[in-house]
């Protein structure tokens, strides 16, 4: 009987690591459209409308919870906003002066005036779930295929870019914030131009670091990032440029010293997002842009 | 483990995922968010034994990876590695104090977040590691060991009356009472 039982538990145990490493092997193997991934999407769309229904019983729970976090949290990060804003209010009266010379300045050269979000159009998605893990920074929202969203669409939230569409099915879709371990941005310093690709790394999801960044440029503490687009119709990149992505927070060399790591602490805080919007037609950076000074 | 047990912990595992997915990933406890799965993996193996430990390892594993459209077998392969061990735990030495929970429920949930970046490493994933990582898995570690207890005893609510009498522990409870004591007798 024990040797029964034994032979069982082993049995079990040996046919449950053999069934996750198969399915591991078999996922890792195959293709964007194969059948588990299909599986997988087929799961979600079910799972979909429980975990949205789910989301909205549990939100005032959820965010009971946060409220206490919150102010706790609240007290240290007042003096440093407040810095944040005269800095800001800086910046606010020199960008409505450029803003009025960019637009004399399209005017000029007959550019296209219809800029902004809105043309990119946006479709406006809930947070029904969230990865638990550090690893994978990434989020399913209410809103799929059918609502227009596909792969690899931008998508914004309160304060700038999010992240992007990773995996989509009928009525939900999976994206991948810009704080996940496999992004990677293509973005600009917004006052000087200074580009580079934007990547977290694990463990730091309030601490994004533009790399290879040449030690010769000048790149100062507290100057806005935005996406940089595309100026190329080769290699277009999959978002519109300048959606704002965050602010320097710290320069640092890079190992060589030839080039410098730039820190930025996102905008959009991606911990506590409840709806995000979703550009289902992303602008990409007409080839004037660059030209208009 | 009759059927009503079976699904008793499939209902179970279903609702926590759900739970852990909508609600308890939004709450940050130290900078981190608690994460369930472990903790009822755990629970189940200790109540259970290593077998249903193993299977409710495997299947919430699975229904997670299915829910996050991610790889396949990466968190049920570490979801029976937790369960097993837990539940060889119960058989091996029939902890009974009250705090096992605690010290058990920070062992699942060592193993389960150091498991998931090993095999995130493993698996080739492309992005510096920083040493923070270090402090959210330790913070992870302490935010479940603290509420380890509570999930402990919703889990043993909704299961142990299913589970089939295990002879130590009913000679365990009749010394407790003083029903088959030695001494009494």
């Amino acid at each position: 009987m024990h040797d029964r039982n034994v032979r069982r538990r082993r049995a079990v145990l040996l046919s449950l690591v053999a069934g996750s490493l198969i399915l591991l092997t078999a996922y890792f193997g195959e293709s964007a459209g194969g059948p588990l991934r299909s599986i997988q999407r087929g799961f979600l769309e079910v799972l979909a409308p429980l975990q949205e229904g789910a989301s909205r019983a549990l939100k005032p729970f959820a965010d009971l919870a946060g409220w206490v976090d919150d102010t706790v949290g609240a007290k240290g990060e007042r003096d440093k906003l407040v810095k944040e804003r005269d800095q800001l209010r800086a910046d606010a009266t020199r960008a409505d002066q450029l803003t009025r010379e960019n637009a004399e300045l399209r005017k000029e050269v007959a550019l296209d005036q219809e800029s902004g979000l809105k043309s990119s159009r946006p479709v406006s998605a809930r947070v029904i779930a969230r990865s638990p893990t550090i690893w994978y920074a990434t989020i399913t929202v209410d809103k799929g295929s059918s609502a227009g969203v596909e792969a690899d669409q931008p998508v914004v939230g309160p304060g700038g870019l999010v992240g992007k569409v990773s995996d989509v099915s009928g009525g939900a879709a999976k994206i991948s914030l810009i704080t996940d371990s496999t992004s990677g941005v293509s973005v600009k310093v917004a006052l000087t131009g200074v580009g580079g690709v934007l990547k977290t790394a694990v463990g730091k999801p309030d601490d994004l670091v533009m790399d290879f960044v040449s030690s010769t440029e000048k790149v100062k503490r507290g100057e806005r990032v935005v996406t940089a687009g595309s100026r190329s119709s080769r290699l277009e990149s999959l978002f519109p440029p300048g959606i704002p992505v965050g602010i320097v927070s710290k320069v640092d060399l890079g190992e060589l010293d030839v080039d410098q790591r730039v820190h930025v602490r996102p905008f959009a805080d991606v911990r506590k997002l409840d709806f995000v919007q979703i550009l289902t037609r992303p602008q990409t950076a007409p080839e004037l842009t660059a030209q208009v000074p | 483990m009759g059927v009503p047990v079976a699904i008793r912990l499939w209902v179970l595992g279903v609702i926590a995922v759900i739970l852990q997915l909508t609600a308890v990933s939004q709450v940050t406890l130290l900078g981190v968010t608690a994460d369930l799965t472990p903790l009822i993996i755990m629970a189940v193996g200790l109540l259970a034994g290593s077998v249903a430990g193993a299977c409710m390892g495997f299947g919430m594993g699975l229904f997670l990876d299915m829910a996050l459209l991610q790889t396949l077998g990466v968190e049920s392969l570490i979801g029976v590695a937790v369960g097993y061990g837990a539940g060889r735990l119960r058989e091996l030495r029939d902890p009974a104090h009250t705090l096992i929970p605690v010290a058990a429920g920070a062992a699942a949930t060592a193993v389960w977040t150091v498991g998931f970046s090993v095999m995130q490493f493993l698996l080739g994933v492309d992005a510096p590691v920083s040493f923070l990582l270090a402090r959210d898995i330790l913070a992870t570690i302490v935010v479940n060991a603290v509420i380890a207890l509570p999930v402990y005893a919703l889990v043993r609510r909704a299961v142990e009356p299913y589970l089939p009498d295990d002879p130590r522990r009913r000679r365990r409870r009749a010394y407790t009472t003083g029903g088959l004591s030695p001494i009494s007798r």
